[in-house]
């Protein structure tokens, strides 16, 4: 407890130490200046990374917080400064990422009078945030960033935007910080029911074909070991969604591929011939789903869920256990009988062998002169041996990214899910390789979403984070293409790029930079890239008109998943 | 599934801009609230929500479950009208003349137990309490004499069964936040 007396703004900075934090992510202006006095007086002890927009700050710490499970924090002025953060709120709002928002805003006094940056940023963010607060006295401080902090990493992860008023940053006060750990309002964690834990165990032992589906939750809950250990014991084949890549090493023989859309072609078509389904922190999205009428209806299902309203939301269940899934599968693990369920194993090993005939072969060693994307993963794979982080932006790229990409340990995959981000892999990049220094971190980003937060090039030349930037450029749009191809008889609407000189770009940010055209220089450049001690961009010309198979179409089932 | 009349009882903290992030669950699945009432409730410092809204027994539990998803939320419940206890209430103002010039608006006042709550030189206030049927035939029966101004309030509703809120505080035992 002290007794001096200290501004606002620095004990914002003081509430950010107590929580553990040591790096943030922001731009600075007008109504968050005392808040960047402070920082200036604290770097040795907090380090701000100047991003080139404020939309890369909260990419930037949601790269940091997916690849460390820790809280990214973004600061930012009000108004735009404030407007800006918006699609990264967004984007941690339905990935569940765990996120604090620090904006200035104008005094107290001006609220509510249009006055110059003045915007209300709590009404904006309300729809995508888990929580937030606007602070209009220093003294509110502490206790609101305290409970900031504890919502926005308990229960189901989330953001949470704190906007804290001028004059709340210049007034002083008493300074002391107590850690939230419970609000009256909030149950963050389910208390599991045995019960339920029991029945689950039931369905499981007695299933001819069980199924699991695992999701992000396994990641959030930290519950990599359980999964294994389920999966091993019980002998179930396990299928991912893509927030749930890399929670089970990807060689993993139980490891049966992914999910939904453009997953795997197994574990889509006999999702709908399971007995049993085990869903483990995941939440039906439509992507994984398709057509809900048509899904699983064979099957009892079994949803291992943190958040009630997830449950029955999009899939009715037989069995609901509601707790967080380290504590659920930890009391499963007992119960559950061991198993091979070999006859049922081999039916996905079937359905791999077509995709691999249909499908991978062609994508892997390809007939075609151009690059494809999926060979371009498989040679970062050969030099990354799997130990790399992935993060990858939004389309083709995309989805051969995370049906390519070996990965041994967890929270490797990065990527924007649910809210389908165009411009999230560079700044997310930063932020990952940043909290984990020690891993090597690929950004693998189309021509097209690498356009939309270029600028943080910036930010990767002067902070000289080591991060290495693939952009596979078909000089499409290309998932929209693919789309226009497949349903629009070929109308290319607005989805052809005329790009610049990308390399002459990479350059003028001093980043070490090559492209490759064809497919004998791929392996040399990618070694290259993979040994450079400093940042690198690679670009890969690669095959205009490739799409991504397999394909579930909108509003199909996931049993008419297409090959081609 | 059919569309019914849902009452949401809303359980909550008392703070700024929890009125805009429940509304904001109602715009975001394009349903419209036909009634909201915000008050205190029966224990100290939590405020009660009253929301009618017409809808498919699935997405009232969809946004039920939101609704109690918001941090600052304590509890959600949802009714049909057989559960609760429900009414709402008006106010009719009209001019004082008639009361004298047409006699049977003293008829209609006393069939109808509405209540005279003021009378002016120039007019006169009924208030009536009562389910929406009752208030509707009211105002259908003073429409012929003129209606200078008429309001009418938003649902409130007890529920018939116990909802298990007091006991759910009483195990909490904190501050509000």
């Amino acid at each position: 407890m002290g007794t001096t007396k200290i501004s606002g703004a620095e004990a914002v900075i003081k509430c950010l130490l107590e929580e553990g934090v040591d790096l943030v992510y922001g731009y600075p202006g007008g109504a968050i200046m005392p808040v960047y006095d402070e920082l200036y007086k604290f770097k040795d002890q907090l380090h701000h990374v100047l991003v080139r927009h404020e939309q890369g700050a909260t990419h930037a710490a949601q790269g940091y917080a997916r690849a460390t499970g820790k809280v990214g924090v973004a600061i930012a002025t009000s108004g735009p400064g404030a407007t800006n953060l918006v699609t990264g709120i967004a984007d941690a709002q339905i990935d569940s990422t765990p996120m604090i928002c620090i904006t200035g805003q104008v005094g107290k006094h001006l609220l509510g009078s249009d006055a110059f940056q003045e915007t209300d940023i709590i009404g904006i963010s309300t729809p995508v945030t888990k929580w937030n607060y606007q602070i209009t006295e220093a003294s509110e401080i502490p206790d609101i960033i305290a409970k900031a902090f504890y919502i926005a990493r308990s229960g189901r992860p989330g953001p949470v935007l704190i906007d804290i008023t001028k004059n709340a940053q210049f007034d002083e006060i008493e300074f002391s910080y107590k850690k939230c750990t419970s609000i009256r309002s909030y149950n963050p964690k389910p208390i599991l029911n045995l019960e339920k834990v029991a029945a689950a165990a039931e369905l499981i032992n007695k299933a001819k074909k069980p199924f699991i589906l695992f999701g992000q939750g396994v990641i959030l809950s930290e519950a990599e070991a359980e999964l294994k250990a389920l999966v091993e014991k019980s002998g179930i084949p396990a299928a991912w969604t893509i927030l749930g890549l890399s929670a089970l090493p990807t060689d993993h023989p139980l490891n049966v591929g992914m999910l939904g859309m453009h997953g795997n072609y197994g574990p889509n078509v006999l999702t709908n011939e399971c007995d049993v389904l085990i869903a483990l922190g995941m939440r039906f999205d439509d992507r994984v789903t398709g057509n809900l009428a048509t899904y699983a209806k064979q099957a009892k299902v079994i949803h291992f869920e943190i958040d009630p309203a997830e449950v029955d939301k999009n899939v009715k269940t037989t069995v609901a256990v509601l707790a967080d899934l380290k504590e659920s599968l930890t009391a499963l693990l007992p119960l559950i009988d061991n198993n091979t369920h070999e006859s049922w194993h081999n039916e996905f090993k079937e359905k791999y062998e077509i995709e691999l005939e249909a499908v991978i072969n062609d994508e892997l060693q390809p007939k075609k002169e151009g690059i494809s994307m999926g060979e371009t993963i498989e040679m970062i794979n050969k030099h990354s041996k799997g130990d790399a982080i992935m993060v990858s932006d939004v389309g083709q790229h995309q989805m051969f990214a995370c049906r390519y990409a070996k990965f041994n340990s967890t929270k490797s995959n990065v990527t924007s899910g649910g809210l389908g981000t165009m411009g999230f892999a560079l700044p997310a990049a930063i932020g990952a390789k940043m909290g984990m220094p020690d891993r090597e971190v690929v950004a693998i980003i189309g021509d097209g979403g690498f356009q939309m937060t270029i600028q943080e090039l910036g930010t990767i030349f002067q902070t000289k984070v080591p991060v290495k930037i693939v952009v596979l450029n078909n000089e499409f749009l290309g998932m929209v293409r693919q789309w226009q191809q497949l349903f629009f008889d070929k109308r290319y609407a607005s989805t052809e790029m005329i790009n610049p000189n990308f390399i002459a770009i990479a350059e003028g940010y001093y980043i070490k930079a090559k492209k490759v055209t064809k497919r004998e220089d791929l392996d040399a450049a990618v070694a290259e890239m993979m040994a450079s001690k400093e940042s690198y961009f690679l670009e890969v010309m690669v095959e205009k008109e490739n799409n991504v198979f397999p394909m579930i179409p909108t509003g199909a089932s996931v049993s008419d998943i297409r090959l081609s | 599934m059919e569309n019914k009349t849902f009452t949401i009882s809303v359980y909550s903290e008392n703070n700024v801009g929890l009125l805009n992030r429940i509304s904001g669950i109602f715009l975001k699945r394009h349903i419209n609230i036909l009634s909201l009432n915000v008050s205190e409730s029966e224990i100290e410092s939590v405020s009660r929500f009253i929301i009618v809204v017409n809808t498919t027994e699935k997405w009232v539990q969809n946004i039920v479950g939101q609704i109690e998803k918001q941090i600052e939320v304590i509890k959600a419940f949802y009714h049909v009208d057989e559960e609760t206890i429900f009414l709402e209430n008006a106010l009719f103002k009209i001019e004082s003349s008639l009361l004298f010039d047409e006699k049977q608006i003293q008829n209609i006042i006393k069939e109808s137990h509405s209540e005279i709550v003021t009378v002016a030189r120039e007019f006169f206030v009924i208030s009536k309490s009562g389910q929406r049927a009752e208030i509707e035939s009211l105002y259908e029966k003073l429409k012929p004499f003129g209606i200078m101004q008429f309001v009418r309030s938003g649902r409130i509703s007890v529920s018939k069964e116990r909802m298990q809120i007091s006991t759910l505080l009483e195990e909490l035992k904190q501050e509000p936040v």
